[in-house]
């Protein structure tokens, strides 16, 4: 468990105390809900999720006349149904029976947790990297972080309003928004606190953990340089404030710069009107910059000559070095990447083949190369990267790996098309330094290992 | 940075890639609009003023800060009504809010064992920032509920009990940009990354 840290650090170990907590929980409900693991050969957690699916069939036997088995509370996202012992000799659910919006397995448990935040309204939720497939995050498991709860909010009350520096202010409605030429753009978004407890020593146990605060979707929305371009910019116009409509009205100052170039106003997520949880009806997306940028239930853009130093880029989206003097407007998320599987507090039934996967990202374009090393960084290989390979975005790797049963570190790095090339935590702690327990709190890009021992369990470690 | 004419620049240089391309990068300027001229879209209408009266942002010069001032003394009876709940009866913080003073000599570091302490009176480099965040967000069980009169007063609290500015000291708008913050020089920009390896 954690190491008391001293006295004045009160608050920073209560932040790390209750992730580690909030974990926890999570994967005590996740076993009781699994709570009969099976041993059919299957890698699995610790804490396995395996359904009591296999109790349910072992006690009804096959092909036999007994009741429908009934089982507990479904988890979110799934309706809970009778299961039959024979799905061929009787007729499933009638079509469209979900009111015409469907849902998932009952079966599946996977799901985001809290972090243990005092107030639920200022907190955040991970997403379940380790269970992901491919590249995209499904809506409802995209990562979450909110100053003032989910604001609740009707399209047809809500507007855009685009003033400051501007020949012509501008009002839209929702339905003015959906009128412009649009967009679509499939990449990650990341929370530039993701990994913020690794800083120090290895805390929490799982990838959803460690890395849960990076998702990637879909897309769609109003390129940022067309309304600009409706309202049309003054001389002298260099940033631009995006104002949130939320309960913390969050606002954060953003050069002119990125609005010409790659920035939208984002209505749409994976097919559909955008999340609650994510800024709906609209947010502003800005590629590959840290997520508290991404201005959720965006209301106002003001075009001004100077940035605002709002409360979010000063005391808070700073980066505080070891000589006392913080960084300021450090936007980008630099090249990441991590394996999924296998990963924390996931245990291999024994020696042989296994696929090894993973993601890699970067915000300044495209994952050019990602290597797995199983010695801990003294020999690397080149993975499998799948296509397409976007830019800004999720990058799916495969590596195929035969287990010799012998104790392993598991390690993942990436390379960007800028030739960046992901760090060690020893070369990123070298020149952020370790101001506090959580370092400089935000942008730990640094490469991830998990350790496999003997008897299969994999585990956080640096190495 | 740029201006009206680079915008313009940029969209059409964008039409010609994407002509050129076919369909490059994912990228907005891919979009094919550099057709639309500014303004030609006709969509939106003029704000009204009314509708403008209720934004409000103050960058660090303090330009269209609001009227209105205040005193320690007053500040001090809005922050035990408003904020003691949270921020604690000695600006110390608690579990819900946050510190609010103390942590100077703290930000210099290089232990993980100790954590810099960032408060308003620490870490925090433009006294306006205080002043725009409460009237936006706090407090937080009645967020933009404070007049602007009330937030005078409880920013020149605020920054007395922090030693900042004198307990006698009116705050309005054109004290509160005027106000030296202990660690207004302690932010460097722009972004030095990539710095590792």
């Amino acid at each position: 468990m954690m190491q008391r840290l001293p006295k004045r650090d009160d608050k920073t170990r209560r932040r790390i105390e209750a992730m580690v907590e909030a974990e926890a929980r999570y994967l005590a409900a996740r076993a009781r809900r699994d709570r009969n693991s099976d041993a059919v050969g299957a890698p699995q957690r610790l804490t396995s999720r395996r359904t009591f699916l296999g109790a349910a069939m072992a006690a009804v036997g096959t092909g036999s006349m007994l009741p429908k088995i009934v089982h507990a509370k479904a988890p979110p996202g799934a309706v809970e149904r009778p299961v039959p012992s024979d799905p061929t000799k009787e007729q499933g659910v009638p079509t469209n029976d979900d009111g015409g919006y469907g849902s998932r397995s009952q079966f599946e448990t996977e799901s985001r947790w809290r972090f243990g935040t005092p107030t639920k309204e200022s907190s955040w939720t991970m997403t379940p990297l380790d269970s992901g497939m491919g590249i995209i995050t499904p809506s409802g498991l995209h990562f979450e972080r909110h100053h003032g709860g989910i604001a609740v909010i009707d399209p047809a009350r809500h507007s855009l309003v685009v003033h400051g520096m501007v020949e012509r202010p501008k009002k839209y409605s929702m339905a003015n928004i959906r009128r412009f030429p649009s967009i679509s753009r499939t990449m990650f978004i990341e929370c530039s606190g993701n990994g913020l407890t690794e800083w120090s020593k290895p805390t929490l146990k799982t990838v959803q953990g460690t890395h849960g605060l990076t998702s990637t979707s879909e897309w769609t929305g109003v390129p940022l340089a067309l309304l600009l371009k409706e309202s049309g910019l003054k001389p002298g116009a260099k940033w631009v404030l995006a104002e949130g409509a939320d309960a913390a009205v969050m606002t954060r100052s953003i050069p002119l710069d990125k609005c010409l170039d790659d920035a939208f106003i984002a209505y749409g997520q994976n097919g559909e009107a955008i999340r609650p949880e994510q800024g709906y009806p609209i947010r502003l997306v800005l590629p590959g910059w840290e997520g508290n940028t991404h201005i959720k239930w965006l209301r106002r853009l003001e075009v001004s000559d100077v940035p605002f130093m709002t409360r979010e880029e000063t005391s808070k989206y700073t980066d505080l070095m070891p000589n006392g003097i913080a960084r300021q407007f450090t936007f980008v998320m630099e090249a990441k990447s991590v394996i999924t599987f296998p990963s924390g507090d996931m245990r291999l039934p024994g020696p042989g083949f296994y696929e090894v996967t993973g993601l890699g990202w970067s915000g300044r374009g495209r994952i050019t190369r990602l290597e797995v090393s199983t010695d801990g960084g003294k020999t690397w290989a080149d993975a499998h990267l799948q296509g397409p390979v976007l830019p800004i975005c999720h990058t799916r790797f495969r590596f195929p790996w035969y287990w010799d049963g012998k104790p392993a570190v598991l390690q993942s790095r990436a390379t960007d098309e800028t030739g960046y090339v992901q760090p060690t935590l020893k070369q990123l702690v070298a020149v952020r330094g370790l101001n506090g327990p959580i370092g400089s709190v935000y942008h730990l890009n640094a490469i991830q290992s998990w350790a496999v021992a003997a008897d299969g369990r994999v585990s956080n470690v640096h190495a | 940075m740029f201006t009206r004419k680079s915008a313009e620049w940029f969209c059409a240089s964008a039409c010609v890639a994407l002509a050129a391309a076919g369909c490059a990068a994912q990228r907005s300027a891919d979009a094919p609009q550099a057709a639309y001229g500014g303004g030609k879209l006709n969509l939106g209408t003029a704000p009204g003023s009314a509708e403008m009266a209720r934004y409000f942002s103050y960058p660090a010069d303090g330009r269209a800060l609001p009227p209105g001032s205040g005193t320690y003394a007053d500040g001090a009876k809005v922050y035990q009504a408003k904020c003691v709940a949270c921020h604690g009866a000695k600006l110390e913080g608690t579990k819900l809010g946050d510190k609010l003073i103390g942590g100077r000599g703290t930000l210099v570091n290089n232990s993980p064992a100790k954590a810099p302490v960032k408060t308003v009176e620490s870490y925090w480099p433009y006294a306006t920032t205080l002043f725009d965040y409460v009237k936006r967000a706090m407090p937080f069980n009645a967020p933009g509920s404070l007049s602007d009169q009330e937030l005078y007063a409880v920013v020149a609290y605020i920054l007395g009990e922090a030693n900042i500015v004198a307990k006698n000291e009116v705050i309005n708008a054109s004290t509160l940009p005027k106000v030296q913050m202990p660690n207004r020089n302690g932010f460097v920009s722009p972004d030095p990354r990539p710095d590792v390896p």
